[in-house]
């Protein structure tokens, strides 16, 4: 029923005061919180940093400009609708085609048809700061929609699934890749019931997966196996996430990249506050590896070099990581 | 290096807050526990009005013998009027008189007294009344009615016991009707009581006084009556007949005098506040500051006036709510609906009680979030719709008392109490959880924000504690101190012990 406070302890497992008290208060300055909590601002700064991110097709500020919804859409059959300064993928609709018959009827990842004047109503209450942090208005981002990888086919219920990294001090220290379920509705967020499945650093090859806080071993949907799968492009993928620092000038940031069927590895947004329950999905808390961090910090070392630091510091086996396959 | 500073502040702050705290609970003498004293109470009187031109002279009558109560001090309040006690009879005046004075203008009187069930208080004996002079057709209903019940009573008691049932019967004789027919207020009817007691030459007159609760803002003088059956005086319910007095019932004045007078100035109003006490133990450590030369007590809360202690009694428990909260969220972790929101849902059962409270509050967030959901439908822009559940909530709050009332329920009327616009708020975020994260986790943070709102209110509502936090505000310095040192917990949440077990169980 419970574990110890001495076994955590042991297992380097971070706790949530711990994780705002000492890392987010003091690696992640106030001041820097806009570049990560505003979507658009984020996208600029990734793309002035020559990070590769899905293409925005606009930005909706006030409730006069909701009206123009349908011009910015009207080149694209899919594209995603998301608040810019959205906690938790709240807010976010995804939207895949539209019916065959009315231009006007749009297609959830679910397959249900929704109305423009719903999405439109929707895009209303975004700008009225529903999804906004203290409720503040805000701006809706309609942009790419990422195409599905079918690496990720067997082992995701419609929707993306992303890759979260964790990077302290410019290092990538643990990740994991998140995959949507039906209960998610298409959505690739833990709490909202999509499964988390921990990734080797080493090798980039899932380990065991998380559904809420318990473990699992198949996608609960599909029913495929979802440990044993290896992300493609890890390199690229650890590099970007590393050089987020240098970006955001965050100490303790969560970057989410999604894996594009054409375009490869984007990056969706990054995370001030990156939840805890990656140490669930990779068996393993993040205290001893922020703390190898620590020991081994090098101010000279660039992303390319910190990617590779990561991937030999935090291989599986050495940190005694459950594994479910082989 | 930050984790030293919190230390350092919170040690300094426990320390302010203990030594302050020490020498006035041992030196001063302060009371530690309520319940060892004898209750004080302090009516306030204020009057207000607005000043005309010329001099103004006002009168106020103010207690003389108070049965079952002991004056312990008495004072008045008022900057640059002349003060000074008349005695007119058995009974006092204030009277405050002043040659000029601008604008609104507003004097009080307080009376401080302790209960004494031994303290008799009587008055002399007075004289035997004249029969009255009563103009026809009233003189013949008087003399009926006093044929009438001298017929079914014995003596004077029971003559004005009997008289009082006959007054309130309600389907009274056609003389008492026509006696009745021109009183208007309880005094009027109560003196026309006197009236015809006096025609049987019992000395009677009318009285007034407060009933004494705890933290009243805005008490009523009652009237009563008051009879000498040739020994010694007794009181009658006026409403019922039955002899005695009301509990805690503080004589404020006799006869038929009128409350106050006020020459030279216009819109008057006249006001009571009660207040339970601790002066009594206060007064005695307050004669020790004294002599210490120490100037604490001009500083403490006692020295506000009574209304403003009333708030602050309630204000003061806050932090305590907070401390709470602070504590189910951070090392507990419990989920609950916004900041503050329970502490101020436990604000609103001190006055519900608590299991009312609970239904009620479950009830008002059930109504709201299911009008919210058909609000929903039509797509209203965030900030009116906002404005929406306020609105039904406001009426859903009314509709509530009104049919608690007609069921006869009076705790539903307390409903009124509850802070409407966190209510709003929590269906707001409540059906935004529900539809961003199913039911489930609404329902979970939902319960949460009662669970943590309950154990709150049980905190808060501890008397003990709540005597200690008034008499000695400065221990919220230690509430302080150990919020800061919260502040820089970094170990782990109850709530994190089975979210992270499946890391270490292998």
């Amino acid at each position: 029923m419970f574990a110890t406070r001495k076994l955590l302890r042991e297992a380097g497992v971070l706790g949530l005061n711990e994780r705002n008290a000492e890392f987010i208060m003091r690696m992640n300055p106030r001041r820097l919180y806009p570049r990560v909590d505003d979507k658009v601002l984020t996208k600029k700064l990734a793309i002035e940093a020559g990070m590769p991110v899905p293409e925005l097709y606009g930005v909706i500020g006030n409730q006069a400009e909701v009206r123009r919804f349908s011009a910015i859409v009207a080149d694209h059959e899919s594209f995603v609708v998301k608040p810019a300064r959205g906690s938790g993928g709240d807010g976010i609709i995804v939207i895949t085609g539209r019916s065959k018959r009315k231009r006007d009827s749009y297609r959830y990842a679910s397959g249900l048809l929704v109305s423009g004047a719903e999405i439109e109503h929707h895009i209303s209450n975004v700008v009225g700061g529903q999804y906004s942090l203290a409720g503040n208005p805000d701006t809706a981002l309609i942009e790419y929609c990422v195409k599905f990888d079918p690496l990720f086919g067997e082992v995701s219920y419609q929707g993306v699934p992303d890759i979260r990294v964790i990077v302290y001090r410019g290092y990538p220290i643990m990740s994991m890749v998140r995959l949507p379920t039906r209960t998610s509705d298409g959505k690739a967020n833990l709490h909202q019931g999509a499964v988390g499945a921990g990734i080797d650093l080493s090798s980039g090859r899932t380990l065991r997966g998380v559904l809420g806080n318990d473990v699992i071993d198949e996608h609960p949907d599909t029913g495929a196996l979802i440990s044993g799968l290896y992300i493609p492009k890890w390199d690229f993928i650890l590099q970007s996430s590393a050089r987020s620092s240098e970006v955001t000038g965050l100490g303790y940031v969560g970057v989410d990249m999604v894996i594009d069927k054409d375009l490869g590895p984007l990056i969706l947004e990054m995370n001030a506050r990156p939840g805890l329950n990656i140490q669930i999905a990779n068996g393993c808390g993040l205290a001893h590896r922020i703390r190898r961090i620590d020991e081994i910090f090098d101010p000279e070392a660039d992303s390319v070099a910190r990617a590779r630091v990561a991937r030999q510091e935090f291989a599986a086996e050495r940190q005694g990581t459950l594994e479910l396959s082989d | 290096m930050t984790t030293r500073y919190v230390l350092v502040l919170a040690g300094i702050l426990t320390l302010i807050g203990l030594a302050a705290f020490i020498y006035k609970w041992q030196v001063l003498g302060l009371p530690l526990d309520a319940s060892q004293e004898t209750p004080t109470w302090t009516v306030e009187t204020t009057i207000r009005f607005d000043s005309g031109p010329g001099s103004i002279n006002v009168n106020l009558q103010i207690p003389t013998l108070t049965p079952g109560f002991v004056t312990l001090d008495e004072f008045s309040v008022s900057r640059n009027y002349a003060f000074g006690l008349n005695y007119v009879g058995a009974d006092r005046e204030a009277q405050w008189t002043v040659r000029r004075a601008d604008g609104p203008q507003t004097l009080y009187y307080r009376i401080i007294v302790y209960e004494d069930p031994d303290s008799d208080q009587s008055d002399l004996t007075p004289q035997l009344p004249i029969p009255p002079v009563i103009d026809e057709p009233f003189r013949t209903a008087v003399e009926m009615v006093v044929a009438d019940v001298r017929e079914h009573s014995a003596d004077e008691a029971s003559f004005t016991s009997v008289l009082i049932r006959l007054f309130n019967s309600p389907s009274p004789n056609p003389n008492i009707q026509l006696l009745l027919a021109e009183t208007q207020t309880r005094a009027d009817f109560v003196r026309m009581l006197t009236t015809v007691l006096a025609s049987e030459r019992i000395p009677a007159r009318v009285i007034r006084g407060i009933p004494l609760q705890d933290q009243q803002r805005q008490a009523e003088a009652v009237p009563w009556l008051e009879i000498h059956d040739g020994d010694r005086w007794r009181y009658f319910d006026p409403s019922t007949g039955d002899e005695g007095l009301p509990d805690r019932f503080l004589v404020w004045w006799r006869g038929s005098e009128p409350l106050y007078r006020v020459e030279g100035g216009s819109n008057v109003e006249v006001r009571f506040a009660v207040q339970r006490n601790y002066i009594d133990a206060l007064a005695i450590a307050e004669h020790r500051a004294e002599l210490r030369q120490s100037r604490l007590f001009d500083f403490s809360l006692f020295a506000l006036p009574i209304e403003t202690q009333s708030v602050y009694s309630v204000l003061l428990m806050i932090p305590i709510g907070a401390l709470v909260m602070v504590f189910m969220r951070n090392v507990v972790g419990i989920d609950a609906f916004g900041t503050f929101m329970p502490v101020l849902i436990a604000l609103a059962f001190r006055e519900t009680q608590l299991v009312w409270g609970v239904i009620l509050f479950s009830v008002l967030v059930a109504l709201g979030l299911s009008i919210r959901f058909l609000l929903e439908r039509l797509r209203l822009l965030l900030v009116p719709r906002l404005s929406a559940v306020l609105i039904v909530v406001v009426l859903l709050m009314l509709i509530i008392s009104v049919v608690a009332h007609q069921l006869g329920m009076e705790t539903g009327l307390s409903v009124a109490l509850f802070p409407m616009v966190i209510i709003a708020m929590t269906i707001e975020r409540m059906s935004v959880v529900w539809e961003e994260r199913g039911a489930g986790d609404a329902m979970r943070a939902g319960a949460g924000s009662m669970i943590v709102a309950t154990i709150a209110y049980l905190v808060m509502g501890m008397p003990w504690l709540e005597h200690l936090i008034i008499t000695f505000p400065e221990l919220l310095l230690i509430v302080l101190a150990v919020v800061l040192m919260l502040g820089r917990y970094t170990g782990y949440r109850l709530s994190e012990l089975t979210r992270f077990k499946a890391i270490v169980s292998k």
